[in-house]
């Protein structure tokens, strides 16, 4: 008996400690997946990329259901993985709950909101109202018809936040411009619905819209494709989706969660925990994609219209309003 | 009457309509280059090799009791109640305002009021496609199955604009506050010596998900009601001359229905996220479908049922932690598991039964010249 408790002793030591010098990091995709083309891939990439340059390598999970989301984080956790980095919202409520539990792990959430900020957890989010802003400044300029569309994944604050600095951005240039705002869902399947995207963009179109910007994960990959069928121009969302199909696509809303993930993974335990990181254009942590597949689209007025408004929103003369402020938006009705 | 004996009928078809999915899924698995018995092994030590893997099958066997439970009853009437899903959302609603809105001393007395609240909202949003069926003759499968789509939406909106604690950009309710968390199995058995992981989200659901299968048998064999909700599934026309009224048995089949699909969320909502969240159900509803199909609609039936559906969730949440099989691959291979034991069932059974038939006549024909 006393024989076999030294056992498991040292055997569970043995297991701790080569737990302690495992330290691989974790990535947690949120239920869109992670080929979304979109916002989990990009955290993939940003991954792939530190595991590309370290020779690293790094678990990961693509979740299925809501009850994952604390066994995920529980496992990783007890494996030694550190840090735990989650994609999503939705994995707010989780990582405070589990890490307290958990002191020697670090984790990071992206998107994220919590009232108390545990100290073992950092919290990314990005200012997504201000890329919107200038990617909606670019469609007001190409737009011939006076007419933008907008195509939000799941109906919630973010994406309306979305929205609402596209809207924004839209009024700026032109005031008189019309936009249309359409969310694909209320249920989490909005993230990845591609038909239904493609549909609201012929609706859209059949209302005159000839730019239509989609903030929608999985479901953009529809709303690209249609876009680009029916000649006219689309706005892709988080990665750089200029590529897919190239010409047909104005620019990207660059959120970089690739970035945010690749520096979580190279500081690993060491990263600094406890408050929220906030990435906006002033940290490149939002922006506009310019690279060969736009070159034609973009004209040089509308590359120095969107830099002098960079400028202005950085400096702080120009404030684009967040959709959060008073949970409204100025110039747009969802 | 009966070509093959009972235990054929309940045990031999659901377990070869098993064996074949099985083998199906290892050939899947074989294709993208994995190692099937590996895979097996993954699944079931995830699943059933700890408590830990226990707390987890069970607790999503104990949402798929309630949604299969609904379902059974349904079909007991003749009716297809394809709304689960949408019924135990708003069972999820009326957990979170019983929960966020009344001070309750100890989890005890909120769990009844939780079962009631849940029971109440999952039966009133079935109560309006009952009332379509019965009175307009409006398709019950098609009106429960848009209804799901509508608490979706009156999910969405009582979350995103009504219950949303102010700053969070989730869409969910604040927590539960500790007086209503219910214990889990942990706490439950630990007074017996039982040590049971603590991190499981099974929780004392699992006793009222039991208690409620007992019920529902009770209901359906043992009582008047029972019998004409049973008589009315089997023969309308029959029943009515009876003097059972359709309108009734739709309505009360259809309420008890409802009622048990909104239950679920005391195991999901109250027990396991203690919050509401958007994506409560995920699917729990429809997956009802498939337990209370592979049950027979039989309140055992379908308590194995759901065991078994909860062993292939905490199984493939398992292969997806540890191994490079996709996850759309381990729905794969729960949708093989549904299609063979409920869409394919007579695949199974017709062969079965003519293996029954010729084996009765050669024991006839043998016993024949004896006489």
């Amino acid at each position: 008996m006393t024989l076999m408790q030294k056992f498991l002793g040292a055997s569970a030591a043995l297991a701790l400690s080569a737990g302690a010098a495992l330290a691989e990091p974790a990535l947690i995709f949120d239920l869109g997946g992670k080929f979304d083309k979109s916002f989990n891939e990009a955290a993939f990439n940003g991954a792939k990329r530190w595991a590309d340059e370290t020779g690293g390598k790094f678990l990961e999970i693509e979740l299925q259901s809501e009850a994952q989301r604390e066994q995920a984080l529980r496992r990783f956790a007890e494996s030694g993985a550190n840090p735990v980095i989650t994609t999503g919202f939705a994995f707010a409520d989780p990582v405070s709950v589990v890490a307290p539990d958990y002191p020697d792990t670090k984790f990071v959430n992206i998107d994220g909101w919590m009232p108390e900020v545990p100290a073992n957890v950092q919290l990314i989010g990005f200012q997504e109202h201000q890329g919107s802003y200038l990617v909606g400044m670019m469609a007001a300029m190409a737009s011939e018809s006076g007419t933008v569309g907008f195509i939000g994944g799941m109906d919630i604050p973010l994406i309306r936040h979305f929205g609402c600095g596209f809207a924004q951005g839209v009024k700026a240039i032109n005031p008189d411009a019309t936009v249309i705002a359409n969310m694909t869902g209320t249920t989490p399947a909005a993230w990845n619905d591609p038909v239904k995207g493609s549909e609201l963009t012929k609706a859209q179109i059949s209302q005159g819209a000839d730019v239509i910007y989609a903030a929608a994960g999985g479901t953009g990959v529809g709303v690209l494709q249609t876009a680009a069928d029916e000649d006219i121009l689309s706005i892709g969302v988080d990665s750089n989706q200029n590529y897919l199909h190239s010409g047909k696509v104005l620019t990207s809303m660059l959120k970089r969660v690739d970035v945010a993930v690749y520096d979580s993974m190279k500081a690993g335990e060491g990263m600094e925990t406890g408050g929220f990181t906030t990435l906006g254009l002033a940290e490149e942590g939002v922006g506009v994609a310019l690279d060969e597949h736009n070159d034609a689209l973009v004209t040089d007025e509308m590359e120095a219209a969107v830099a002098e408004a960079r400028e202005k929103i950085i400096s702080g003369d120009l404030e684009v309003v967040a959709y959060y402020t008073n949970d409204s938006c100025p110039v747009l009705d969802f | 009457m009966d070509v093959m004996p009972k235990w054929a009928e309940v045990i031999l078809v659901p377990l070869i309509s098993l064996l074949l999915a099985a083998i199906l899924s290892a050939l899947v698995i074989l294709a993208i280059g994995e190692d099937p018995v590996a895979a097996v092994k993954l699944m079931v030590s995830g699943a059933l090799g700890s408590t830990y893997g226990w707390g987890y099958t069970l607790y999503y066997a104990t949402n798929f009791m309630f949604t299969g439970l609904a379902v059974a009853v349904a079909f007991h009437a003749g009716l297809f109640n394809i709304g689960g899903e949408g019924q135990a959302m708003l069972g999820g609603l009326g957990v979170a305002l019983v929960c966020l809105f009344i001070p309750w001393p100890h989890w005890t007395i909120a769990v009844l009021a939780a079962i009631i609240g849940s029971a109440l909202f999952g039966a009133l949003w079935a109560a309006i496609p009952a009332y379509l069926q019965a009175k307009r003759g409006s398709h019950i499968v098609i009106t429960t199955i848009m209804f799901n789509f509508i608490a979706a939406a009156v999910l969405n909106y009582m979350l995103v604009n009504i219950l949303r604690p102010a700053g969070s950009m989730d869409p969910a309710t604040a927590r539960f506050p500790e007086a209503v968390h219910l214990p889990s199995l942990h706490d439950l058995l630990a007074p017996f010596g039982i040590a049971f992981s603590k991190a499981a989200p099974a929780n004392v659901s699992l006793v009222v998900a039991m208690i409620a299968c007992v019920l529902v048998w009770l209901l359906i064999w043992r009582t008047p009601l029972g019998l004409e909700i049973r008589s009315y599934g089997k023969s309308q026309r029959a029943a009515r001359y009876a003097g059972i009224g359709s309108v009734r048995i739709t309505m009360i089949a259809m309420l008890i229905s409802g009622a048990l699909a909104g239950m679920m969320a005391i195991n999901n909502v109250m027990g396991e996220a203690e919050r509401l969240v958007l994506n409560a159900v995920e699917g729990a509803g429809f997956i009802g479908i498939a337990v209370a199909l592979m049950g027979r609609s039989h309140p055992v039936g379908v308590f194995l049922a759901a065991i078994l559906f909860g062993f292939l969730y905490q199984g493939g949440a398992e292969l997806a932690l540890w191994t490079s099989i996709p996850r759309e691959l381990i729905v794969v291979i729960q949708a093989l598991v549904i299609l063979f034991t409920g869409a394919l069932d007579n695949m199974v059974r017709m062969p079965l039964e003519r293996i029954f038939l010729a084996l009765r006549r050669t024991s006839k024909s043998k016993s024949t010249p004896a006489e």
